[in-house]
């Protein structure tokens, strides 16, 4: 297995304020990479740290033919701007100068009907909205996804639905996945890899070495409840 | 020079207004314009003071103004809008200050002026590099003003992108001002703009609509100004031809 991504001795602060302190991990080809944690331990800056949005310590090393898409949390877009979803996929196309066929691809692939590619992105629900920032990243044929909590505002039938997605992505593209998921029964389900990051302690190993009720307690310092629903889960 | 570059060149700067304004509608900035344009005051004054050509002067401290606007931006971290305004009223009190009683007024209303050749050439190139800028960049202004995240990981330099931006804005507030002086030289990025979104919710449908709306504005403002009004100053009928369409904007309403 080829090292994918490496990350040594990383440090991220905001001032006095240090949010991931001394972090090293590594991520092979075609891994999926679960970051867990509690509020506010990190996970989101690990992500933009890794993606070079954010200033930090440390070495991070992608593989040369790493080709970034990132999902992020989902956020308020101004509602004012006059970007249709095909404009906005339009405009990634041109920066990147890919063919004019990779929008509508990537639109059957997250989901998106021509309807609505021709929604102002003002007037997206949450759901609709996740799907364009999908298709957004898929644009360019990235060989690595960095998705941060997808599933937020999304029913059950979607979650379901995009998980399926990604495990299709990683499984028959080989595509390498960074995902930060408070669903520990999605990540005992998908992850191959799992890094929890908590001020007390940060660990990393195989899901089933980290997704242990003593590990997890200690990370998010109160007693696993989640891991039970796991183990629902397994029995059904 | 005859009057029919001058108001060819004032077409085209109708054109490069009306792109820019529509960039600045979406960056909630079209105030910004407004002031940005007094920052070229200091200059018109001390240019008038030594009587060397004022739109030389005006060009000087605007374009540091911008620099400035964008530097202490950078700094604090504050919104375009407030560091707009803190030099925007300095470079508006030192103006009043240097410039020359007798030629405040004209610094402010500016008239229409026949032009050198080399007044000419400078704004047609001016307005090229204007039209060029947005045309080649418009993607990427799009996906900054959609997220910066998103922008930097397609590989655009943002902050680097924001400051051609401002440049560029600048710079067609400076063809403006030697057609609509200081007070309304950036109306013509306001008002086009203004009624483009008023008119339609799609990114190529805006900018095309913002553009022919602003050319519209100059061509029916000098027609008008020549049969009708016979004004020294062509830039508030101009100004006024593009407020009437914006009030007809309004009747008509937004299509989807």
């Amino acid at each position: 297995m080829t090292t994918f991504l490496s990350a040594a001795h990383l440090t991220v602060a905001f001032g006095t304020r240090t949010i991931i302190r001394d972090l090293s991990f590594e991520v092979h080809t075609g891994d999926c990479l679960a970051i867990i944690g509690p509020n506010g331990s990190g996970k989101t800056v690990l992500l933009k740290a890794l993606l070079h949005l954010l200033p930090c310590e440390g070495e991070i090393r992608w593989d040369p033919a790493a080709r970034l898409g990132y999902v992020p949390q989902k956020f308020a877009a101004d509602q004012q701007l006059p970007l249709h979803v095909r404009d906005l996929l339009d405009a990634k196309m041109n920066v990147l100068k890919l063919p004019a066929t990779e929008v509508n691809s990537v639109s059957v692939e997250a989901g998106i009907t021509k309807e609505l590619l021709d929604t102002n992105i003002g007037f997206l629900s949450g759901g609709q909205f996740q799907k364009v920032l999908i298709a957004f990243a898929l644009l360019g044929h990235p060989n690595v996804l960095l998705i941060d909590e997808p599933t937020a505002s999304l029913d059950e039938l979607a979650e379901e639905r995009f998980y399926e997605l990604l495990h299709e992505l990683q499984v028959n593209r080989g595509m390498t996945i960074l995902l930060v998921s408070h669903d520990l029964s999605v990540v005992y389900r998908y992850a191959t890899k799992v890094l929890c990051l908590s001020k007390g302690k940060t660990c990393f190993g195989a899901p089933r070495e980290i997704l242990t009720p003593e590990e997890l307690e200690a990370v998010y310092s109160a007693p696993p409840k989640y891991y039970e629903h796991t183990h629902d889960h397994q029995k059904e | 020079m005859s009057q029919g570059y001058s108001v060819l060149l004032a077409l085209l700067f109708g054109l490069a207004a009306g792109l820019v304004g529509s960039f600045a509608l979406m960056r909630r900035m079209l105030l910004a314009g407004d002031v940005i344009s007094h920052l070229a005051l200091p200059g018109l004054g001390v240019a008038f003071l030594f009587k060397v050509n004022p739109l030389l002067g005006g060009a000087a401290t605007l374009f540091l103004g911008t620099l400035l606007i964008w530097k202490l931006q950078k700094k604090t971290g504050l919104a375009t809008e407030a560091m707009t305004g803190v030099v925007f009223a300095a470079a508006l009190a030192l103006g009043a200050v240097v410039t020359p009683k007798e030629d405040l007024v004209d610094a402010l209303f500016g008239g229409f002026p026949t032009l050198s050749l080399a007044g000419f050439l400078f704004g047609t190139v001016a307005v090229a590099v204007v039209i060029v800028f947005i045309v080649r960049y418009k993607d990427r202004l799009a996906l900054g003003l959609f997220s910066t995240d998103l922008a930097a990981v397609t590989g655009i330099n943002v902050n680097r992108l924001n400051l051609y931006f401002l440049l560029v804005f600048s710079l067609t507030v400076l063809i403006g001002l030697q057609f609509m002086g200081t007070l309304l030289a950036s109306a013509l990025i306001i008002m086009p703009a203004a009624v483009g979104r008023q008119l339609t919710n799609k990114f190529s449908h805006f900018l095309m609509v913002s553009a022919a709306v602003s050319m519209f504005s100059v061509a029916t403002g000098f027609l008008l100004n020549t049969v009708v009004v016979k004004s020294t100053t062509v830039s508030p009928i101009i100004v006024i031809v593009s407020a009437l369409l914006f009030a007809l904007s309004l009747v008509i309403g937004r299509k989807p």
